[in-house]
Order: C-alpha cells, then structure tokens, then sequence
C-alpha cells in the first residue's frame, strides 16, 4: 500500500541565481551560482550527493540534450545524473526525482537543479516550440500567452463576467506581483507599475496585455533533499519537509472531448485533490499561509486560485480584487517573491524558485518579504497550456 | 469536335475568396507613379488571404459543387489552373485527397494557357468517363501598379460530369490554335508580360474568336440568334460586348464579367462566369462558351429541365455576398509574395514536413477524419492508439471514420494571439466544438471586424497550413472561419 512521500524527505539546502538578463554569464555559470548557495545552506559537500536531476526545456537556446552539461558543470563525477523535462513544471520534475531517490533509500542526498537561458533567443518571449512531426501537420502554432488566453473566454462566458471586470481583475493580480517583486533582491522585474499601465499595455493575445504575461528569464534553482533522519542527525533546527508532490498530466480529455468548458485548468484541480491528500491539508484556504503559483500569465493565476480550492468557482475575482492574495492582504498571500511574473521565468528553474521562496519563508529567512509564522507553503507549477498540460504541486512545511 | 450527346454537365459549384481588395485603396497607393489608375478605381478585387492557392479554392469549389457530400463515387478528377503551387508534384492529387476521392480516381493537372479550362474541360467531356469533377482555379498576378493588378481577382468554378442528371447538355463545339502571344508568363517569371491592349483586341478577340465560335455554332445547328448567355471572359473591357454585336448574338446576352467584386481569375474565369450563369438559367437555354489563349475553344451547351432540380451549396452569388472588404493595400502585397515585410525572428522557425508522416496520417489530415468510439461513441481528432474518453480507452481499431469538413460547429474558446508569427496577424486560435460532439484547438481564418466570441458559429475551409519557404512546400489542412463575414 502506497504512503506517499509526506515526511519522508527534507530540504536541507537550496540555492537560486539572480534571475533576468543574464548577459553576463551561460548556463554552467548560473548553475554554479545556484548550485554553490544550496551546498553552503545544506552543509555537506559536494562529493556526499548520491544522485542528481537536472531539469531544462529549452534545447535551442541552451546546454543540450542530456544531463552531461550539468555534470560536466557542477563536476558531478561519476553519479547518476537524470535531465528531466515536462515543459514549465521541469523544475518541480526536478525536486520529484530527487525526493523519490532519498524517499526510496537510494541514496542519502540528492541534488535538484533547473537552469534556462531564455534570453539567447534574440527576442522577447519563448521561442516556438515544435510540437511533433505530427501535430506539426494539425496544430495552429500559437503562443503561450495565446494558450491561456482562452482561459479567459471560457471563464467570462461560465460566470458571466464582463470583459472589463475580468481586465480589472487581471490587472491587480499583476500589480499584486510587481509591488512585491520590488522586495525580492533576486528578482527578474523589480519595479512598481499602476493600475493604468497595466490595463494601457499593448496586447499580446486577447484580452492578455503586455503586463498580463510574466517574464521571461535566465536562472537557475536547486535543492538539496535528504531524509529528516540525516538532516537531524545534521543539526538542523526548523527543518522543512515535503508534504507532498504530485503531477497531472492531461491525456487529451480537455482537448478532444465535451468534458471541458475551458474555465479551468483540469490537471490543477486533479494534482491539487491528490496533493492535499497526501499532505493531510482538508482546507486549503484555512491551511495554506502562503502560494508560489504557476502566473506565467495574470489569468492563469486568477483561474488558479479556484483550481486549488482557495477560492470557490467564479469566485476568484472577488478574492483578488479585495486583495485576499495580496502579501499583506490577511488570506493567503501568494507570489511572495513577485512570482513568475516579476521575480521571472527561466523554465527549468521555475518549480525550484517556487520552492525556494516557500523554504526560505518556513524558515524565516525571506527579509523584507517575511510573512508572520508560515506554517505550509504550495508551489504550482504548470506546463504546457491549460488543455494540454502538466500541473505539478508540491506542499512543503514546517517537520514536526 | 462533338462530345456523346447523353454526356454533359451534371453540377456546378464556384469560390470566390471572401477578401475583396478596394480598387480604389490600389490606385491610391500608386498614384505617386501611375495616376492613370485612377480611372480602372472602381469596385472591388478579390484576393486571397496567405493561405490560399489554386489548390485550396479548387477545394472550395468542388465542395460547393459536390455539395458537401463526399466525393466518394468519383471516377476522374481535373484541375486546370495556371498558377498552380507545384510545378512537379500533382496539384490534382491534393484536391483528391481533401475531398476523399476514392483511390481509384482518375487525376489530371492541366495549365500554360487561360484556355486550360475549356481544352480541358472539352477533352473530359470527349471521355464520357462516368462521374467527373472538373476543376478550374487561378490567381493570376498582376504586377504592382500594373492594370492586370488592378484588374485581376482570384477565384475557382467546378462542375461534376456525367450521364445522368445532366443540367447542361453539349450541343457542339470547336477549337483553335493559333500562336497569337498577347501576353505570356514564362516558367521563372512572377508577372505576365502584355503586349498593347488594342492589337490584342483588333488582331486577337476579333478575328479568333468570332471564327471559332461560328464553327462550334454550326456544329450545334444552332443560330446565333438562339444564344441566351454569351461567356465571353477577358481581362479586356468591352470585350464580350463586342464579340457579341460581331456575332450577331441577342442583345444583353453577355454574361456577367465579374469585374465589379472579383475581377478577371485567368484560366477560372470561362467555368466561374457559367457557374453563375446556371445559376440563374432556366431549362431549354443556349449558352455559347468561350475560351481565349493561344487560340480559342467554344462550346454551345442548352440547360435541360434537370437544372431546376440542382442547386450548389453556396454557389457564385453565395461566395460573392459572402464578402469582407479591405483597404490596407499593403496587405494584399504582402499575401501574394509581393512585399517582403520584416516579420521578426519568430518567422524564422522551421516548418519542414515530414513527408513520411504526411503520408502515414492522410488518413486523418487529407479529408479532416475523426474517429467515432465503437464503445462510448466519442467522437475524436486526432485519432490515436485508444479512445480518449477516460472512461473507455477502447483501441482504435473500431473506430468509424466520418469527415468534420462539413460538421457544424462553433467557437467554445478563442483568443487573437499578436505575439505569434502569422502572416495575417493576429493568429485567432481557440477551441472549435462541433455539434456532434468532437473538438479540436483550431486556426480561425478571415475573422471580419466583429471578431469572435463564444457560440460564433464555423464553418470548416480547407487552407494551407504552413509554408516551408526554405523548400518551397505549402502544407495543407483545415482551418475555421466565421459562417458570416
């Protein structure tokens, strides 16, 4: 009988590069960079990791296929080193693979690392993906912002929200981001923006603005997981342990059958179920003190938040205009750090800088960004688009 | 020439693109060099929008004539065009394929001349070979700030052959050749060169045309004073008038040139001006035919009582009403490879073919087949290894295979996507839910100023998916567009 992963692994270590424009540095670089913070934190050393997952996506504008640019990066020698890749949520593949090898007994530390050097491309956005040889010959090529753009159209028509106030509503989850990204020296965007700006922007993919749609980054994230056994044979005090990790991945059902009236994202609500299962969480508003959600664009975290059973359906626009999310907003804070949409998104990073930010944050270590006594933090982290997707969660908190 | 007098036209269907070009937005554009534009300033041009070609309005065509029924007990089909996409690699077999012409189908591309159609179109008919579609489609290009740019449109016409419910019987019919070049394309070029519009009228029309058609008359043992349509297509004004008072034909007996909304489609236009002329014909009338290129065809054909009984999908007047005006010149450019705009490095992505794949999936793509669970009755596309209902994932195996070309259906989710390379930006993708249950993400295409919501009801148009500009390869597949412009 399965028991799931809940306690059986603790982040002992995790480290994050300044995310941005990284003209200055390659991947290996910012590998390093977050590598070296996460080692410092775990307190081991390097030669004491048993197994590593390296987590990237994009090929074109990065190291390469395999794991060997990682091991060859951080000089991994000789260990088993897995590269793993599930479109946006890589980085929660990532720290997937190495809490199941401590979980599993296989080794007593075990390294996550994401890194994407997006900002090789010559241009602003993720470059097109190819989607196969065959669907290359059926599937319009739209963008991302164009994928979760629809989430809009299917959410007005269920609930009958107008399009300004879904604008609106839109509008402040991006002005929620970017006044905390000011706070998150690491961050991609650290810069105040109004209301107006927002909802003047040039549009992207309708109604999606240009502040709608999160930053596209260099970066790199990592963890270093260990059983809460060895960590406290280690010395470490307010030890953050995984409560649970979970993957949806959507088989065709949203897309290719009347199942699905694209107000929601499916695979979320599906992780979420089982993620709240295994973490023993039955009221997510209540038990939740804070959220790294997957804002790769603002609709994504407005429909997001009913997903994961914060908000109750059509009721997210409500929760984000009275500021429920907002960092000092009295519910549940979400986007600490800025988020996607301001602290930025190196993809193979992101589920890692989500975990990151809740970590530090469990352990009172967030600075300006501290929230009052956290108890559990969610990451969410979403591949894909929303009727063809990949939702990782993962739930992290406090060991007892 | 006479073709079996029991053979004749069974059908007939016509498309025109639904962008029409403001003459006057040409004539604006190039007034800085060539004012004299301004007088040809009238009415609209139709144009085709980057994705289409010969092949997809031949598509559109057929569909209108076949009305919407499967082509399944097709025994040849011919496409004539001069502006076809393959130079090797048969354009014919592509229209087959959409339509889901059975394999045994007889397919045949016919061009170099603006007669293709009626050459063609006589040699069918001289076969008497069962159930045929005949196909002519063309988008002759004018050069920018040329009269044939300003006078010439796109378009394509289909009639189904066949000796029963024959709508339109041949009564006789002649030809010519005669190597009189008034203007010619050769095999590199992009434009037509012409010669002088008045040698071409005084020396050409004048003199070919009027010997040809005495003799297809004759050989109908019909006088010109029984024609009732006159199809007299040229990209020159005046022309069919002309002819006619020659001919000694009945007055207004020339049919319409479609230069008002569409203007002149090359090799189309003999079969396009008649597809609008059955349109309206009643049983028992004379319609004398004429193709001009190189020499002359002319047909005499009478309408029988069984026109009452045929009605294409849309037909000429459908596609025409069915029409979205614009203004933006460059536009028009830009779609015929006329301009070459700066697109930004999202342009640069491959969309090479595999052609493997292409041919291993035709079953899917060519004619847009989902597959209908023997289980659960889902209806899905794409079709893969099981049934996508999580509740079944029954094999493939017993799937049954029907067509969504012609299934409605209606916007469930769209958005206009600016970031994405397209040339017609935006890109309008989103959910199409068809009323039988299916649905697939979709390009929408030709989407009007009143844009797209929930519920806007689709109708299915065969299009070009993508374009390999590196090696030259269009690939085709189906895209919606809004039922109202």
């Amino acid at each position: 009988m399965a028991t799931g992963i809940k306690d059986k692994v603790a982040i002992i270590g995790m480290g994050c590069s300044r995310f941005g424009e990284r003209w200055d540095v390659g991947t290996p670089a910012l590998l390093a960079e977050a590598f070296e913070e996460a080692l410092a934190d775990s307190g081991i050393e390097r030669k004491q990791i048993g197994a590593a997952w390296y987590g990237s996506c994009m090929d074109a504008v990065n190291v390469g296929n395999s794991a060997i640019p990682a091991s060859m990066a951080l000089r991994l020698d000789g260990i088993p080193v897995s590269r793993v890749e599930n479109m946006c949520a890589t980085g929660t593949e990532a720290l997937r693979g190495a809490a199941y090898a401590v979980a599993s007994g296989a080794v007593d530390f075990a390294l996550a690392v994401g890194a994407e050097k997006l900002k090789d491309t010559g241009y602003g956005g993720l470059p097109p993906p190819f989607k196969g040889t065959f669907n290359d010959l059926w599937m319009p090529l739209g963008s991302a912002p164009a994928g979760f753009a629809q989430l809009a159209a299917g959410y007005r028509a269920k609930y009958g929200v107008s399009r300004e106030d879904l604008k609106r509503a839109l509008a402040h989850v991006s002005w929620k981001s970017h006044e905390n990204g000011v706070l998150s020296p690491k961050a991609h965007l650290r810069k105040k923006v109004s209301m107006e700006q927002i909802l003047n922007a040039p549009m992207i993919a309708d109604p999606l603005g240009l502040f709608d749609c999160c930053g596209v980054s260099d970066g790199a994230a990592a963890a270093i997981v260990t059983t809460p056994e060895i960590a406290r044979a280690l010395g470490r005090r307010d030890m953050v342990t995984i409560k649970a990790i979970q993957l949806a991945i959507g088989s065709g059902v949203e897309s290719a059958t009347t199942q699905w009236d694209g107000s929601h994202v499916r695979t979320t609500r599906t992780a979420a179920g089982r993620a709240y299962a295994e973490a023993g969480i039955t009221n997510p508003r209540e038990q939740l003190s804070l959220m790294e959600v997957h804002d790769c664009f603002s609709i994504t975290e407005l429909v997001t938040m009913e997903d994961l059973g914060v908000s109750a359906d059509g009721r997210a626009v409500h929760d984000v205009l009275d500021g429920f999310y907002d960092r000092q907003g009295h519910g549940v804070p979400c986007q600490v750090d800025g988020g996607l949409k301001c602290f930025g998104h190196p993809i193979g990073a992101s589920g890692l800088r989500m975990a990151y930010e809740i970590y530090n944050q469990l352990q009172g270590r967030a600075g300006e960004r501290q929230l009052d006594n956290p108890s559990y933090g969610l990451t969410h982290n979403l591949g894909g688009v929303p009727y063809l997707g990949i939702a990782a969660i993962s739930i992290l908190g406090l060991h007892a | 020439m006479t073709a079996t007098r029991n053979y004749g036209i069974t059908g007939f269907g016509a498309y025109i693109p639904r962008l029409r070009m403001e003459r006057a937005a040409i004539a604006a554009a190039h007034k800085w060099m060539a004012p004299s534009l301004r007088s040809l300033a009238k009415g609209q041009r139709a144009f085709g929008s980057w994705d289409e070609d010969s092949v997809t309005m031949a598509v559109e065509a057929a569909r209108d004539a076949l009305r919407g029924s499967q082509a399944r007990s097709l025994n040849a089909l011919h496409l004539a065009s001069t502006t076809v996409p393959f130079d090797d690699m048969q354009n014919s077999a592509i229209v087959a394929s959409a339509l889901n012409a059975p394999p045994e189908v007889a397919t045949l591309d016919i061009g170099s001349s603006q007669r293709a159609a009626t050459s063609g179109l006589l040699a069918a008919l001289a076969s008497g070979r069962g159930h045929q579609l005949f196909v002519a489609s063309d988008r002759p290009r004018g050069k920018p700030a040329s009269v044939q740019e300003i006078g010439y449109g796109a378009g394509a016409a289909a009639l189904t052959l066949g000796a029963e419910g024959v709508i339109a019987e041949v009564l006789g019919s002649a030809s010519r050749s005669a190597l009189f070049v008034d203007h010619f394309r050769s095999a590199d070029a992009d434009y037509d060169y012409v010669w002088e519009e008045r040698w071409i009228r005084d020396e050409g029309y004048m003199k070919i045309v009027p010997a040809t058609a005495r003799a297809a008359l004759s050989d109908a043992g019909v006088s010109p004073a029984e024609v009732k349509h006159f199809v007299m297509p040229s990209p020159l004004k005046g022309m069919a008038s002309a002819l006619a008072r020659k001919l000694e034909l009945p007055d207004g007996c020339e049919a319409d040139d479609l230069n008002e909304d569409c203007g002149f489609t090359g090799s189309a236009h003999p079969l396009l001006m008649l597809a609008g002329v059955l349109e309206k014909a009643a049983p028992g009338e004379v319609i004398l035919l004429v193709g001009f290129g190189q020499g002359c065809d002319s047909l005499v054909l009478r309408t029988t009582p069984a026109l009452k009984d045929f009605a294409p999908l849309r037909g000429l007047s459908g596609s025409r009403a069915d029409a979205q005006a614009h203004d933006a010149y460059l536009r028009m450019l830009s779609y015929d490879g006329g301009i070459d705009l700066e697109w930004g490095m999202r342009a640069e992505k491959a969309v090479k073919t595999a052609l493997t794949e292409q041919y291993r999936s035709a079953d899917q793509l060519a004619n847009f087949t989902a597959g209908k669970c023997g289980c659960c009755g889902t209806i899905q596309f794409p079709q893969l290894p099981y049934c996508v209902n999580p509740a079944c994932a029954a094999p493939r195996e017993q799937f049954a295979q029907l067509s969504l070309a012609d299934e409605p259906a209606k916007v469930l989710t769209h958005t206009a996507d600016w970031l994405s390379y397209h040339p017609s930006p935006p890109l309008y993708v989103g959910f199409v839910q068809f009323d039988n249950g299916a649905r697939l993400l979709m390009e929408t295409v030709d989407v009007g100023a009143a844009g797209l919501e929930v519920g806007t009801p689709l109708r299915m148009v065969f299009r070009v998916k993508d374009i390999d500009k590196v090696r030259g390869y269009p690939r085709y597949f189906w895209k919606a567009t809004p039922v109202q412009a």
